[in-house]
């Protein structure tokens, strides 16, 4: 019996080795430079994988480079951290092609597989020029570095601002809180003066990062590649998720999500005020919650009294990878570049704020023309350098998790400040299983 | 990835000279499609299960590796949960609906019942699932009342995580029970006339035919339900997934020992630990299968 197993054993590794050597066909030569082996190159086509607002970048790359030979293919952009990505180039790192060129990520974490897994390729060791790096935001590209080496570029900064209704907030007579014990304070009277408006959201599977980032809570301090600092349960957390507690009791504070039919439904004229990253401006209220123009405008996100440094938020974010694997490195680098910097996108019709800097100020201003907003985006310029660097971002989704723990005990009455310990022995599980070493 | 068996037996006729080429060239090509795609692909996973990244040969490593992570027992205690509540579902309703049908017998009511009996199972899984996705949704639902009635007002409530067996029992109940429905009420009215009739004449009623007669005389496509019915559930996987990405994670993405098998595999990057417990998966539902086929007589000629 052993026997016929070990046969059968020895047929099925060698039906696999057949089967993955015609797949892969004979190795291509390589040749080591900027930092990696690359394969031979040809001036063959670029295939770009984007979600769909990123569509219309490629579209218009396309268009003002009409000699370069793209194609452009449409995925999710791994919302929601669907792992489309990592699950094809998993399939495609066995059968030894299929990669794409260069991929648009709405994923913070991706390079965190990426590198090991051998796509994402090196761009500060030649590829992208020093000075060009230089000009993204302070921080931007900290979530692109592996072991000092950058190996993505940042789309879009999403630091949380403070967003708010001004029409309505002069109407009822209130002030903007500049820190979280205003804000307290003024939920408080919301629920009092005027029930049913809401001074925040906290149903979406990036609350933490809006509400408990901004307050400092170590939930998930990335120490090194693969080790994690993890305590839900400081001060710092615990005076956060009770603040939301009593909001969320007295419903000044939402539970359903801001992409949740509910919210729309119900919620989306009752919002006087809602802390949120860069992008809630376009994506939230001007697309899914469809504010009126001339309604939102942006504030810093509140500090908590006698808080010397200014904090705030990340949520997401979207990322660009080149393949290692491309062969035809200088189209697809030359596409990168200009997607992620160049004011003809970036500047001027990206829906997020530029992780470029320079195309950050000419998109500040092409907002300013374009009227939408009250007032001006100053607060986001701000903001772009105030990311706390105690969260960072690991190859576990802290999305995922928040999602999984907490919102269903929210969802059942239960307090955030009572699910902080399950919200912790679920990081601490989950960051493990990846293996992390976790200090908490 | 079911490894039942087809219940069609050998042919009653003893074999003839000249038959004896037809069946072998009947089920070639079967055989040739499940070589390809079954039984190979079985190998892989099982060279896989037993060996590490590096193609080396590690024992029992990933089966051991893969129970003791955190999810594993969570993920076994779903399944067994979802699955206790869906065969006695199938089981019950299906043969009590299938009796109904043909009671019902040659009317037009009967042909609109086997009609919608029939159109859930005509939809792909994953659209019946986007389906009811709809319908447990109370802003949109066209249920909205039957579901704040029962005491449900957000998508949220809903979907907590102790209902979940339940909905993914409703949602595949949906979905699988009027195939099985119009089989059954086929294999009902394979049973002789005359038997039931002799059934009538000894005075037997609905109820006492139904229980005597004709559900020992369904016994075997009951059996080959269960078998097919356990394998699938099993092997849960569509339901919970889009539930986890429709409520944004809310409902996870471990809830099945399918989706820890997909998130060892795609996002942890342990394809050999997912095809130890693919293998896990197939064994428990091949040891059933065989337990079923060797107690209920399956391929006792009649």
């Amino acid at each position: 019996m052993t026997k016929r197993r070990s046969v059968l054993l020895a047929a099925c590794a060698a039906t696999m080795a057949m089967t993955v050597a015609a797949c892969g066909g004979s190795a291509p030569e390589k040749t080591t430079k900027d930092g990696f082996a690359q394969a031979a190159q040809t001036d063959g086509t670029v295939t770009v994988w984007v979600d769909a607002t990123r569509v219309a970048a490629a579209k218009q790359y396309q268009e003002l480079h009409p000699e370069a030979k793209l194609d452009i293919v449409t995925y999710d952009g791994d919302a929601n951290g669907s792992n489309y990505l990592q699950t094809k180039v998993q399939l495609f790192n066995r059968t030894g092609k299929g990669w794409p060129d260069v991929v648009f990520s709405s994923q913070n974490n991706e390079v965190t597989w990426a590198v090991d897994a051998g796509f994402a390729a090196p761009l500060d060791k030649g590829l992208i020029p020093a000075a060009t790096l230089g000009g993204f935001a302070k921080g931007a590209n900290d979530v692109c570095t592996v072991n000092g080496t950058v190996h993505c570029l940042r789309n879009d900064l999403s630091q949380a601002v403070l967003w708010y209704n001004a029409p309505l907030m002069k109407q009822f007579g209130y002030t903007v809180p500049k820190t979280w014990e205003e804000y307290q304070k003024l939920g408080e009277k919301v629920a009092a003066e005027h029930p049913g408006y809401l001074v925040g959201d906290a149903g979406d599977s990036f609350s933490p990062e809006i509400y408990l980032w901004a307050s400092k809570c170590g939930a998930n301090h990335i120490t090194g590649p693969k080790s994690v600092e993890v305590n839900t349960t400081g001060e710092n957390c615990t005076k956060m998720a009770n603040l939301m507690d009593g909001l969320i009791k007295n419903k000044s504070m939402s539970i359903s999500g801001v992409f949740s039919t509910e919210f729309a439904k119900n919620e989306a004229d009752k919002v006087l005020l809602m802390p949120g990253p860069a992008w809630f401006g376009g994506a939230v209220f001007k697309d899914t919650l469809k504010t009126a123009s001339k309604t939102i405008a942006v504030a810093p996100i509140p500090q908590w009294q006698g808080e010397t440094s200014p904090a705030t938020g990340n949520v997401g974010g979207g990322t660009w990878l080149l393949s290692q694997h491309s062969t035809n490195l200088k189209a697809a680098t030359d596409f990168l570049t200009w997607v992620t910097t160049d004011n003809a996108y970036q500047g001027e019709k990206s829906p997020g704020f530029p992780a470029y800097a320079p195309a950050a100020e000419n998109w500040l201003k092409a907002q300013g023309t374009a009227g939408y907003f009250v007032g001006d985006l100053g607060a986001l310029k701000e903001g772009s350098s105030q990311v706390w660097p105690g969260w960072g971002s690991g190859q576990f989704s802290q999305e995922a998790i928040w999602a999984a723990t907490v919102k269903p005990g929210l969802t059942q009455g239960q307090t955030i400040a009572s699910l902080l310990p399950a919200w912790q022995d679920a990081i601490v599980k989950h960051a493990q299983s990846f293996g992390y070493k976790v200090n908490s | 990835m079911s490894v039942t068996s087809s219940p069609a037996g050998p042919g009653r006729r003893p074999r003839g000279a000249g038959q004896g080429w037809a069946g072998p060239a009947f089920v070639a090509g079967y055989t040739i499609l499940l070589v390809a795609f079954g039984v190979l692909p079985i190998g892989y996973a099982v060279y896989f299960a037993f060996t590490d990244a590096g193609g080396t040969f590690t024992g029992f490593a990933n089966f051991v590796g893969t129970a003791q992570d955190f999810r594993f027992l969570d993920a076994v205690g779903h399944v067994a949960v979802y699955l206790l509540f869906w065969l006695v579902s199938l089981v019950v309703f299906v043969v009590a609906l299938a009796l109904l049908l043909h009671r019902l017998a040659s009317g037009p009511v009967s042909r609109t019942l086997r009609f919608l009996y029939y159109i859930p199972g005509a939809l792909a899984g994953a659209a019946s699932v986007l389906v009811w996705l709809f319908m447990l949704d109370p802003t949109v639902s066209p249920v909205r009342s039957l579901l704040s009635g029962m005491g449900f007002d957000t998508f949220g409530q809903v979907i907590a995580p102790g209902n979940l067996a339940v909905l993914f029992t409703i949602i595949a109940f949906w979905t699988g029970a009027g195939g099985w429905i119009v089989v059954m009420y086929g294999a009902l009215n394979n049973i002789p006339q005359d038997v039931l009739e002799a059934a009538r004449i000894d005075g037997a009623g609905a109820w006492k035919t139904a229980w005597h007669v004709q559900i020992p005389m369904l016994r075997k496509w009951i059996v080959y339900m269960v078998i097919l019915a356990f394998a699938g559930g099993v092997q849960l996987f569509v339901e919970p997934q889009l539930l986890s990405l429709a409520s944004v994670g809310v409902a996870g993405r471990d809830y099945s020992l399918n989706q820890l098998t997909y998130d060892f595999a795609f996002q942890m990057n342990n394809i050999n630990g997912a095809a130890a417990v693919s293998v896990e998966l197939l064994v428990v539902s091949a040891s059933v299968a065989g337990f079923f086929v060797a107690r209920s007589g399956f391929f006792d000629a009649d």
